[in-house]
C-alpha cells in the first residue's frame, strides 16, 4: 500500500507568500486574543482551590451554588466535569480561610446537604506557588527554546537553528491562542503538553532539515528552492504515516483519558497539525529569507585521502 | 551486510529477558497487608516480635497469607480488606505504642521476583490516591522568635555584667540596645561579642544616643534555616508516624519547603490537624520518696502524676513545671568524658540561670524530661543529677545506647516545630479516582497501541510487523525501566506512555520509508534494507535529541505531575531509539540478512513513478537522478554542465549486490575510499552499486574510518 504517490516535486516554495500571510494572520490573532481574552488559567498557576466531588445521582448544581452563597463565598464556579454525577468546585484564595480549613468547610457543608456526596480531588495552590509554577514554565519554555536553536546551529548552521525555532515557537503561540480564544483552561499539563510539542515538532523540522542537507550534498547544480521542494515532498509520505500514528494515539487519549488529559491531549492535537504546517511551510520559507546556501552546510570539499586500498 | 554478530543477538535477548522479568510484577497486582514497624530506633523489628505477631494472630483465629520480616519492619498478607483491618485493630490493641501499625498494599509477585528486586512501578499520588501536602516554613517568624530569645538574653548578660543600659527593642530584623554613654556601650559591646558568636554587632550614634545594633549574621541565618526546616521535617515525620501510613514522604523542597506525600490516606482533615499541632517539652522533677507501687495501683499521691518512661518503666513525676522545651536551643547526640553515649543540650541564657538553680538545689535527684503532645505526655528520659550545672550546656548520659542517644536528642529537637508552617499547596486524590486514572492511562495507551499497530501493520506488512514488535518491546522496556528506577508513575507519566507509542513509530516509518525510497530507485533488496537503516538513523538521532532537550527542561522545570511526564518522556525516548535502530534491525537481519536471494522486502506493495518520460520532466526527484548528481560533482565536470544528465542515468540494476552480501560486513564502512573511487569510475558503470555504499554512510562515514581497517579481509 502506498498513499503518496507524487511523481514530481511539489513547488512548496512558490506558495510560501500565501504561506507567510496565513501564518502572520494567524500569528497575529494569537497574540490579539491572548492579549484581550488572556488565557483561563487553571488553579495550578492563579493559585485557589479546586474541588471535585460526585454524587450518586445527578447533582444539582444550583443547590451547590446555594450552599456555597449561603457560606459567604463568592467567586465561586460550579460545574459539571465529565459527566452529569461529577461537579467540580472553584474556589479562589479567601483571607478568612486557612487553606486547609476551606476544603474542609466547603466538604462538611455539601455532605449535610447530601450525604452521598464524595470527594475526589482537592487541589489547593497557594498564590506564591502558582505565580512560581508560572515562571519556571517560562523558564522551561526559553531553556527549550535556547537548546533546540543551539543543537541545531550545531549540528546544521545557525539559519537553521533560528529558522526552526521560530516556526515552532510559532506553533507555540498558536496553541496559546487556541487556548485564549475557547478559554480552555490552561493547567500544568497543558504546559506539559506545550512543551512536548516543542520538542516535538521541531523533529518535523529537523527530518526536513537533514534531508535539505543531504539534497545540498547530491545535487550540486539544482538551485536552493528546489532543494528545498525536493526535501519535502521526499519527506512527505514519512511526514503523514508519523503524525497520523501520533494522532491515532491522542485520539485515543482524548476519548479514553478523562478530563485531566483531556485539554492536554487537545493541545497536542493543535501543536501536531500547526507543526506539520510551520515546518513545511514556515522553517523552510524562513530558510529562504535568511538565503541559505549550499555552502553553509557543505564544508569546501577536503582533499580525499589517497586511496588506501578499499575495494568494492 | 544485513547480519549481526552474535554477541548484537545476545543484548537484544538479554534485554528483552530482562524488560519482561522487570515488568512481570506489574502484573500481579497487590493485596492487602499490614506493615508493623517500630516507633523508636531502639526499639527494633526482629524475630522475637515475628514470632509475637504470629502468634497473635493466630490466637485471635485470624488467617494470614504470609508473614515477613523487610527493611526493618514486618509485613503480614492478607487474604481481603476486612480480615486487613481486623488484623490491624488487634495488633494495635497488642502491641501498643511502641510500634505503627500501617496498612498498606503489598505486591503479589512471587518471592524470587521481589529478591530480584522487581518491584511494580511506583504509583504516584494521582494514581493510588493520597495527600500530598506542601509547607512553607515561615522563616521570619522562626527569626522573630530567635531575635526574642536573644533579646531576653541579652538583657539579662547585661544586668548579670552590671552595664547599665536604658533598653532592648526588636525593629524588623535587628535588634536596637540602647545605652547612656559610649564607656558602658564599649564595655557591652566587648561582653555580647564573645557571648553571642551568631550575632553581628554595630555601634551607631544618633542624637546623643548611644546605640548597639545587633543582627543575625548572614551564615547563621543560613545554619538557622537549615537547622530549623530538619527540625520540622523531624517532628513531621513523628507526627506521621502516629497516622499510620505504610510510605510516606517527607522530604525538603527548596531552602524553606517540606512536601509531605502520603499515599492512602483517607482522612485529609486528621492529616491536616496532625501536621499543624505543636508540642512542649517540659522539665519536671522525679518523685522518688512516695510509693510507686501504690499509685500503679491507682492511688496517686497528691502532687504528682504517673508518666511511662520511654524504654523502662512507669514513673511518679512531680505535677511543677520547671523549665520549659523552648529554653532548649540545641540538642546533639554524643559521648561523655568515659566514652560514654550521651545527649548535649544547650538552653539559651535564663533557661541556663533556671537550670543551675534547679541542679543546685537536686543533687543527687532525678529530673524528668516530659513531651507533651496533644494531651499526652511520656518521659523522654529521666537522668540523675550529680552536681550542679551553669553555662546552659547539659548533658545526659548513662544507661542509654548510641541509638537511645539519638532518639532522645531528636526527641528533644523535635518535640516542638522550630518555626510555624503554612500548607501552600495540597492535592487530595480520592482512591476512587485513583483507580479511574489508572484506567484511562492505561486505556489510552492501550487502545492508541492497537490503532498504530493495526494501521502499521497493514501499510508496512511483514516490515510493519516488526515495526510493532520493536515497538511493543520498546513499551515493554520502558515499563521495565520505570520498575527498576521505581520512578513515580503519574497520571501525565502514563500520557507520555500512550505519547511515547506514538512519536516511537516515527523512527521505523523514517526506517521504512528509506527502504521503500531506496527500492523505487531500484536498489537491490538488501541493500536497501541496509542503506535504508543506515541513512534513517542520523535523522532518528537528530530528532530525537530535540525531544530529549525538551524533556530534561520539563524535568528541571517541571514540578509534581510535570516532572512524571518529563520522566516517562525521557526514558521513551532512549527506549524507543534504542528498540527502533537496534532491535528492529536485528530482526531484520535474522529473518532476512542470511537469504542471499531476496527476491522483494515485503514492506508492502511500492509505487515507481512509471517511465523514463515522465522522470526526465520530473526535475531532481529521486535517488538515480541524484546518484548521477553526487558522482557528476566530484567526477565530471562536462557532466555538470549537462542538466539532462539525470534523464541519461541507466536503469539500475542489482547484479552487483550479490557482490555485496559476500563482502558481508566490509560494504557499509568503506565510505569514503569507494567516494574517491567513484570519482573515478566510469559513468556507464551501473551507479547503484557504485554509490550504494557511498550513500548509505556519507554522513557518518568519517567516524566510521576507524573501524573500517579492523574489518578488511
Amino acid at each position: 500500500m502506498e498513499f503518496f504517490r507524487f511523481s514530481r516535486d511539489i513547488p512548496f516554495m512558490s506558495w510560501r507568500r500565501v504561506a507567510a500571510v496565513i501564518s502572520i494572520t494567524t500569528f497575529i490573532l494569537s497574540v490579539f486574543f491572548i492579549a484581550t481574552r488572556g488565557l483561563n488559567f487553571g488553579v495550578d498557576f492563579t493559585g485557589g482551590t479546586v474541588l471535585e466531588v460526585s454524587y450518586e445521582q445527578t447533582a444539582d448544581l444550583n443547590r451547590i451554588r446555594e450552599i456555597l452563597a449561603g457560606m459567604d463565598m463568592t467567586d465561586v464556579t460550579v460545574q459539571n466535569f465529565g459527566t452529569s454525577r461529577d461537579v467540580m468546585i472553584r474556589l479562589p484564595v479567601i483571607p478568612e480561610y486557612s487553606s486547609a480549613q476551606l476544603s474542609e468547610t466547603v466538604l462538611d457543608a455539601l455532605r449535610e446537604a447530601d450525604s452521598t456526596v464524595e470527594m475526589r480531588r482537592v487541589e489547593f495552590v497557594g498564590p506564591q506557588v502558582g505565580q512560581e509554577l508560572l515562571e519556571n514554565g517560562a523558564l522551561a519554555l526559553l531553556f527549550v527554546s535556547l537548546g533546540i536553536v543551539a543543537y541545531l546551529a550545531v549540528r546544521f548552521e545557525w539559519k537553521f537553528g533560528i529558522a526552526g525555532i521560530i516556526a515552532n515557537l510559532h506553533d507555540v503561540i498558536i496553541i496559546l491562542g487556541f487556548f485564549a480564544f475557547f478559554q480552555w483552561e490552561f493547567s500544568l499539563t497543558v504546559l506539559a503538553a506545550v512543551l512536548a510539542v516543542l520538542g516535538y515538532s521541531v523533529n518535523e523540522s529537523v527530518v526536513i532539515f537533514d534531508r535539505i542537507r543531504e539534497n545540498f550534498r547530491k545535487l550540486r547544480k539544482v538551485p536552493v528552492k528546489d532543494v528545498i521542494n525536493n526535501a519535502i515532498t521526499r519527506t512527505m509520505a514519512r511526514t503523514i504515516m508519523t503524525h497520523g500514528s501520533t494522532q491515532m494515539v491522542i485520539i485515543s487519549m482524548l476519548l479514553f483519558g478523562g478530563e485531566v488529559l483531556y485539554y492536554f491531549a487537545l493541545a497536542l492535537t493543535i501543536g501536531i497539525w500547526f507543526g506539520i504546517y510551520s515546518s513545511i511551510m514556515v522553517a523552510s520559507s524562513i530558510l529562504i529569507l535568511f538565503g541559505v546556501k549550499r555552502e553553509d552546510l557543505l564544508q569546501p570539499e577536503e582533499k580525499k585521502p589517497e586511496n588506501d586500498g578499499a575495494v568494492v | 551486510m544485513n547480519r549481526y554478530p552474535l554477541w548484537k543477538y545476545l543484548i537484544i535477548a538479554v534485554s528483552l529477558l530482562l524488560g519482561l522479568l522487570y515488568t512481570l510484577p506489574n502484573f500481579f497486582g497487590e493485596s492487602p497487608a499490614v506493615q508493623i514497624s517500630p516507633l523508636r530506633m531502639a526499639t527494633q523489628a526482629d524475630t522475637g516480635l515475628l514470632q509475637r505477631v504470629e502468634t497473635t494472630l493466630a490466637n485471635a483465629g485470624i488467617d494470614s497469607n504470609g508473614l515477613f520480616l523487610e527493611e526493618g519492619s514486618i509485613k503480614v498478607r492478607f487474604e481481603d480488606t476486612d480480615t486487613q483491618i481486623k488484623a490491624k485493630d488487634l495488633l494495635q490493641s497488642t502491641l501498643g505504642d511502641d510500634y505503627m501499625i500501617a496498612l498498606n498494599l503489598l505486591p503479589n509477585s512471587p518471592q524470587w521476583l521481589t529478591e530480584l528486586g522487581a518491584l511494580p512501578m511506583y504509583l504516584g499520588l494521582d494514581l493510588r490516591g493520597g495527600v500530598h501536602f506542601m509547607l512553607e516554613v515561615d522563616m521570619e517568624g522562626a527569626v522573630s522568635k530567635t531575635l526574642d530569645r536573644h533579646s531576653n538574653d541579652i538583657r539579662s548578660t547585661l544586668r548579670e555584667k552590671r552595664i547599665s543600659y536604658a533598653g532592648v527593642e526588636r525593629l524588623g530584623d535587628t535588634l536596637t540596645v540602647k545605652f547612656r554613654d559610649a564607656e558602658s556601650r564599649s564595655q557591652a559591646l566587648d561582653e555580647l561579642r564573645t557571648t553571642y558568636e551568631d550575632l553581628l554587632f554595630k555601634e551607631e550614634q544618633t542624637n546623643n544616643r548611644f546605640n548597639l545594633t545587633a543582627s543575625i549574621r548572614p551564615e547563621a541565618m543560613i545554619q538557622m534555616q537549615d537547622s530549623t526546616v530538619q527540625q520540622n521535617i523531624t517532628t513531621l515525620r513523628n507526627r506521621v508516624n502516629e497516622l499510620g501510613v505504610a510510605e510516606p514522604i517527607i522530604q525538603k523542597a527548596g531552602a524553606d519547603r517540606v512536601i509531605v506525600q502520603l499515599p492512602g490516606v483517607q482522612d485529609t482533615a486528621k492529616a491536616k490537624e496532625i501536621l499543624g499541632r505543636t508540642a512542649t517539652l517540659e522539665i519536671r522533677m522525679v518523685d522518688e520518696e512516695r510509693d510507686l507501687d501504690a499509685a500503679l495501683q491507682g492511688r496517686i499521691p497528691f502532687g504528682t502524676e504517673l508518666y511511662e518512661e520511654r524504654g523502662s518503666g512507669p514513673i511518679l513525676v512531680k505535677k511543677q513545671v520547671l523549665l520549659t522545651g523552648d529554653r532548649i536551643t540545641d540538642a546533639q547526640p554524643g559521648f561523655n568524658e568515659d566514652n560514654q553515649p550521651a545527649v548535649h543540650i544547650r538552653l539559651d541564657n535564663n533557661g541556663a540561670q533556671i537550670f543551675k538553680k534547679l541542679t543546685r538545689e537536686n543533687v543527687g535527684r532525678r529530673m524528668a524530661i516530659l513531651l507533651i503532645e496533644r494531651n499526652q505526655a511520656e518521659v523522654v528520659t529521666a537522668p540523675v543529677i550529680r552536681e550542679e550545672i551553669g553555662g546552659g550546656r547539659v548533658q545526659i548520659s548513662g544507661r542509654m545506647t548510641t541509638m537511645e542517644a539519638r532518639d532522645v536528642s531528636l526527641l528533644l529537637r523535635a518535640g516542638a516545630l522550630a518555626a510555624p508552617m503554612d500548607i501552600i499547596e495540597e492535592r487530595t486524590v480520592g482512591p476512587s479516582l485513583g483507580a479511574d486514572n489508572i484506567a484511562r492511562g492505561f486505556n489510552s495507551t492501550l487502545y492508541g497501541f492497537v490503532a498504530v499497530a493495526i494501521f502499521i501493520m497493514v501499510y508496512y506488512m511483514a516490515f510493519g510487523v516488526i515495526s510493532v514488535l520493536a515497538l511493543s518491546l520498546n513499551l515493554l522496556l520502558l515499563v521495565g525501566l520505570l520498575s527498576i528506577l521505581q520512578a513515580t508513575l503519574t497520571l501525565p507519566g502514563m500520557a507520555a506512555l500512550a505519547l511515547t507509542v506514538g512519536m516511537a513509530i516515527d523512527a521505523n516509518v523514517l526506517i521504512n520509508e528509506r527502504i521503500r525510497d531506496e527500492l523505487r530507485a531500484g536498489v537491490s533488496p538488501q541493500l536497501a534494507i541496509s542503506a535504508g537503516y543506515e541513512r534513517a538513523t542520523g535523522t532518528i538521532l537528530d530528532s530525537n535529541i530535540t525531544t530529549l532537550i525538551a524533556g530534561i527542561a520539563l524535568f528541571a522545570f517541571g514540578s509534581g505531575p510535570v516532572k512524571g511526564f518529563a520522566v516517562v518522556l525521557c526514558l521513551g525516548i532512549l527506549t524507543s531509539v534504542f528498540t527502533a535502530i537496534f532491535v528492529s534491525r536485528g530482526m531484520v537481519n535474522y529473518m532476512y540478512g542470511s537469504r542471499r536471494k531476496l527476491e522483494v522486502v515485503p514492506i508492502g506493495k511500492i509505487w515507481i513513478p512509471k517511465t523514463d518520460n515522465t522522470r526526465k520532466q520530473f526535475k531532481y526527484a529521486f535517488p538515480q537522478e541524484s546518484v548521477v548528481a553526487a558522482t557528476e560533482s566530484t567526477a565530471s565536470p562536462q557532466a555538470q554542465n549537462n542538466k539532462s544528465a539525470a534523464a541519461k542515468a541507466e536503469p539500475v540494476t542489482g547484479n552487483r549486490a550479490g557482490k555485496d552480501t559476500e563482502t558481508g560486513s566490509s560494504s557499509e564502512t568503506e565510505a569514503i575510499p569507494e567516494e574517491s573511487q567513484s570519482s573515478a569510475a566510469s559513468e556507464n558503470k551501473p551507479e547503484a552499486t557504485d554509490n550504494q555504499p557511498q550513500k548509505s554512510t556519507r554522513v557518518r562515514g568519517k567516524r566510521k574510518q576507524t573501524t573500517r581497517k579492523g574489518k578488511k579481509k
